[in-house]
C-alpha cells in the first residue's frame, strides 16, 4: 500500500518549501503541539487518569473503600458499621501512607491564634469570616490543612486495564 | 565511582539489602521494587521471602513483570505473599528453612510442598536464587550497576552447617553473583551494632565480656556466644559457639494467637489468614502502647458486601502476656529442656518444626550443652544480651527473656546481664553486613571465630562381618572447631585407599560443642555419641583404571568466602580430587 501523507505533513511540506526556513519551523513547532494536545485528547480518560484509577484499587485492596461506599449503610447497625470501619480505616491508611507523604498545611495547633502575613500563599491558607482590611491578618486556626509533600504513584503497566479496580474472584474447588 | 559493598539479608520470611561504601563509611538501605497487584510496581523496604508460580493464563500478558524481567511467570514479594494465601498450592515460603533441611533433596525441584503435578516445582537452591535475582534487579534498577560489579556479603543463620552454606553459594551463583562472601547472621546483628554504637561501643562491654545473640526472626530462632577479649592491648571479638538451627519464629506467634480467637468462629482458610494479619498488627500495638488493654480486629467478609459480613474479635492484654510472653517466653530452670515428642511411626515429609514453642527452653538448651565453655559452671554464662529480628521490638518479649537469663545467673551465682540497645531490627542483619564488608577492608573491628563447628568422616571400623550387626562407625576430625577462612588443614596420615572408577562415599558429621578436638582425632562409635550430628555425605569419583586402589591423605580448606572444602591429595603422586557434598536425601 503507497504510504500516504497526512494532511499535517502536507501543509509542513508546504510551508517549508514556500517560506524562509526560520519562520517554517516556527510554524512547525506551533503545528506539532496543537498536535500533541489533539492526541492526548484522543487517549481515552482511563489511560490520562490511570493513576486516580490505580490510587482507588489500592483503597479497595487494602482498605475495601469500594466495598464499603457502594453498599448502603441505611439498614446497619452502628456496631456494624463500626467494625467495616476499622477494616477501611486501617487498610487505607496504609495504602495513603504508601501513596503520599501528608503534612499539615501551616504550623500551629489548631484553635491557637495565628498571623497571615502579606504575601501569604492563598492556595495554602483559605480566610474565612470577617475577610476585610490589609495584611497582616490575626486569625484563629480553625484546620491546619493539608499538604502532600512526598508522592510515591507506583509504575503501571501498559498491559493492563486500569479500569478493572479489582477483579471478580472465582474459587475453585 | 567508590566502591560499594552490598550487604543481604536472605531472610525466611523477608529479604532486605543495604549497601556501604569503602570510603567515606557511609550506608543505605535499598528499597526494593515489587509487584504490589499485578501490574503494580511498587518500592518497599524488605522484600517477603514469598514466591507465586502463576498459571498460564492466571493474570494478564505482562501483569507480572517487573522492570528487569519481562514476561515473568511468577512473582516474588508482597503480591506472592497476598495471592499466594488464597492460592497456596502454589506459593514458595519458607525456602531457606529447606534449604538446611537433611531429610529430603535439596537441590531437587520439591516446593511448593503441596503443589499439583502440572505446577513446575522449584528446588529450595532455585527458590533462594530467585530472591536474589530479584534483588539483583532492584539494584541495577536503583542504582544504575550490576549488583555482580559489587562486593556482596550475604548472611546466612549462624546454624547452617556447611553443607546449607555450600547451597547457598550455589544459589548466589545461580543468580548471577559471585563476589559473595557469607557471614553469619548474629555477627551481622553484631556489626550493625558496633557501626550503630561507634567509638561508644568500647564503654558499652569489656574484656571478659560474653555477649548472647538472641535472633528472632519470622520462621526462625538462632543463638551464637561472642566473647570480648584482649589481644596486644587491642579489644577483639570471638565468636565462641553457636546454637541449633530451630524452626520457631514471629509467625508461629502470631499463628498462635490467630487459632485462640478463631475458637468457635466459622472461619475460611482466607479469613483465617487475614486474622493471622490482624493479629500481628494488633500484637504489635499491644506491645507498642502498655496503656492499651485490648485491640479490637476485624475480618472482613470476602464477597462484596462489607457491612454485616464482617466478623469482629479482640486480642486483650491477657491473652498476648499468656499465649506469647507465657507460652514462648515460659520462665523455666536452665535445666528445662526442650521437649522433643518423638512422632512414631509415620511422620509426614516436611519441615522439621520445633516441637517446643518454649524459646527460653531452647536457649537453656543451647547455654548448658556448651558446658566445654562454661568454666565449670552449670551453663555459659552471658554477661551482656544483643536482640534481633522484628519480633523483638516488643519489650515485653525482650524483657522476659533478659528476666529469665537474669534468673538463671542468679540461681547459679552470676551477675546480671546488660542489654546492649540494638539497632532498627528489621535491617539491623542486612546494614551489619555491608558494615562487615567495609570491616573486611581493614576498617574497625572485626569477629574472629572461624567454623562454627568441627566436622568429621565416618570410618568404618574393620571388623569381620557378624550377621545382623552393623559395624560401629567411628569419626575423623578432619576440620576442627574455629577454624580461619582462608586456611587449610592436612590430616595425618592415616590408611585410606579410594577405588577408582567407582564413586566413593563418606559419611559426613559436625558438631558444634565438640572444640577440644583436633585434625586426625579419631572418635569411636558416631552412633552413641550425642554430641555429633549427620550432615550431608560427601563423595567423589576418581577416574582411572576400574578397580584400582588409590592411597590417599586428606585434607580441608576453609575458604575465603567462609565454604568448606575437602580434597583428597594421592600419597606420593599427582592426582588431587575434590569431595562434594551430596545433598540429596540422607539415607537411614
Amino acid at each position: 500500500m503507497a504510504q500516504q501523507i497526512g494532511f499535517w505533513d502536507r501543509l509542513k511540506l508546504g510551508w517549508r518549501v514556500i517560506v524562509s526556513a526560520a519562520f517554517a519551523a516556527e510554524i512547525t513547532e506551533a503545528l506539532e503541539q496543537l498536535e500533541r494536545a489533539r492526541s492526548k485528547r484522543a487517549e481515552p480518560p482511563e489511560r490520562l487518569h490511570a493513576s486516580g484509577l490505580v490510587l482507588l484499587a489500592a483503597l479497595q485492596r487494602e482498605g475495601r473503600l469500594v466495598d464499603f461506599l457502594q453498599q448502603d449503610a441505611a439498614g446497619f447497625s452502628d456496631e456494624e458499621i463500626g467494625a467495616a470501619a476499622r477494616i477501611v480505616h486501617g487498610g487505607c491508611r496504609k495504602a495513603l501512607r504508601q501513596f503520599f507523604e501528608i503534612k499539615p498545611a501551616t504550623d500551629g495547633a489548631e484553635g491557637s491564634t495565628i498571623t497571615v502575613a502579606a504575601g501569604f500563599d492563598a492556595q495554602r491558607i483559605r480566610l474565612t469570616g470577617n475577610v476585610s482590611g490589609q495584611p497582616p491578618f490575626k486569625g484563629t486556626l480553625r484546620h491546619h490543612g493539608w499538604i502532600a509533600t512526598e508522592i510515591r504513584m507506583p509504575a503501571i503497566s501498559e498491559a493492563l486495564d486500569p479500569r478493572v479496580i479489582s477483579p471478580a474472584e472465582v474459587e475453585l474447588a | 565511582m567508590a566502591k560499594r559493598v552490598v550487604g543481604i539479608d536472605l531472610g525466611t520470611t523477608n529479604c532486605a539489602m543495604s549497601w556501604h561504601d569503602l570510603n567515606d563509611a557511609l550506608g543505605e538501605v535499598v528499597p526494593i521494587p515489587q509487584l504490589t497487584a499485578p501490574g503494580i510496581v511498587e518500592e518497599r523496604p524488605l522484600l517477603p521471602s514469598f514466591l507465586y508460580l502463576a498459571k498460564e493464563d492466571e493474570f494478564p500478558a505482562g501483569a507480572l513483570d517487573t522492570p528487569w524481567e519481562k514476561k515473568a511467570t511468577y512473582a516474588a514479594g508482597e503480591f506472592a505473599r497476598g495471592h499466594g494465601a488464597k492460592v497456596p498450592t502454589r506459593l514458595i515460603a519458607s525456602a531457606k528453612s529447606w534449604l538446611s533441611h537433611t531429610g529430603v533433596d535439596r537441590t531437587a525441584a520439591l516446593l511448593p510442598w503441596q503443589a499439583p503435578a502440572e505446577v513446575s516445582r522449584l528446588s529450595p537452591v532455585d527458590a533462594s536464587s530467585r530472591y536474589l535475582m530479584h534483588l539483583a534487579g532492584a539494584w541495577k534498577a536503583s542504582q544504575n550497576t550490576a549488583l555482580d560489579s559489587e562486593d556482596i556479603i550475604l548472611t546466612v543463620p549462624a546454624s547452617f552447617d556447611a553443607a546449607a552454606r555450600e547451597l547457598t553459594m550455589k544459589a548466589a551463583s545461580q543468580a548471577g553473583l559471585h563476589n559473595v562472601t557469607l557471614l553469619e547472621e548474629p555477627q551481622a546483628a553484631l556489626y550493625a551494632w558496633l557501626e550503630k554504637s561507634g567509638d561508644r561501643f568500647r564503654k558499652q562491654v569489656n574484656v571478659g565480656d560474653v555477649i548472647l545473640v538472641v535472633d528472632v526472626g519470622g520462621g526462625t530462632t538462632d543463638f551464637s556466644l561472642i566473647a570480648v577479649t584482649e589481644q596486644d592491648g587491642a579489644l577483639q571479638l570471638t565468636r565462641l559457639a553457636v546454637g541449633d538451627h530451630i524452626l520457631l519464629g514471629g509467625d508461629n506467634m502470631d499463628l498462635t494467637l490467630a487459632h485462640h480467637l478463631a475458637q468457635e468462629k466459622n472461619l475460611d482458610p482466607w479469613q483465617f489468614t487475614a486474622l493471622t494479619h490482624g493479629c500481628r498488627e494488633a500484637k504489635e500495638r499491644l506491645f507498642a502502647s502498655s496503656r492499651l488493654t485490648k485491640v479490637p480486629i476485624s475480618i472482613p467478609g470476602r464477597g462484596s458486601a462489607l457491612l454485616g459480613s464482617t466478623i469482629k474479635v479482640e486480642l486483650n492484654r491477657e491473652d498476648v502476656t499468656r499465649i506469647l510472653v507465657d507460652g514462648f517466653m515460659p520462665e523455666v530452670p536452665v535445666t528445662g529442656l526442650p521437649q522433643t515428642a518423638r512422632r512414631a511411626g509415620l511422620t509426614q515429609l516436611g519441615l522439621p518444626y520445633a516441637q517446643d514453642p518454649g524459646i527460653t527452653r531452647h536457649l537453656a538448651a543451647f547455654l548448658t550443652r556448651q558446658s566445654r565453655i562454661a568454666e565449670g559452671r552449670a551453663f555459659v554464662h552471658p554477661t551482656a544480651i544483643l536482640f534481633n529480628g522484628g519480633v523483638l521490638k516488643a519489650s515485653a518479649l525482650r524483657e522476659r527473656v533478659v528476666a529469665v537469663v537474669n534468673d538463671w545467673l542468679a540461681n547459679d551465682s552470676g551477675a546480671p546481664v546488660k542489654e546492649l540497645a540494638g539497632a532498627d531490627l528489621d535491617h539491623a542483619v542486612a546494614r551489619g553486613a555491608a558494615y562487615y564488608g567495609w570491616v573486611r577492608h581493614g576498617h574497625g573491628i572485626r569477629i574472629r571465630g572461624g567454623t562454627a563447628r568441627s566436622y568429621y568422616v565416618g570410618v568404618e571400623s574393620a571388623m569381620p562381618a557378624v550377621p545382623g550387626f552393623v559395624p560401629p562407625v567411628k569419626a575423623l576430625c578432619v576440620a576442627p572447631f574455629g577454624m580461619e577462612e582462608g586456611t587449610q588443614a592436612d590430616i595425618p596420615p592415616q590408611e585410606f585407599a579410594l577405588v577408582v572408577g567407582e564413586p566413593t562415599v563418606f559419611r559426613f558429621f559436625a558438631s558444634s560443642v565438640r572444640r577440644e578436638d583436633r585434625v586426625g582425632d579419631m572418635i569411636d562409635d558416631v552412633a552413641r555419641n550425642d554430641e555429633l550430628e549427620e550432615v550431608a555425605p560427601i563423595e567423589t569419583a576418581l577416574n582411572g583404571e576400574p578397580g584400582k586402589l588409590v592411597p590417599v591423605n586428606l585434607q580441608a580448606a576453609v575458604t575465603e568466602v567462609g565454604t568448606l572444602e575437602l580434597r583428597c591429595l594421592e600419597k606420593g603422586g599427582p592426582g588431587r580430587w575434590m569431595l562434594e557434598m551430596n545433598v540429596r536425601s540422607r539415607e537411614e
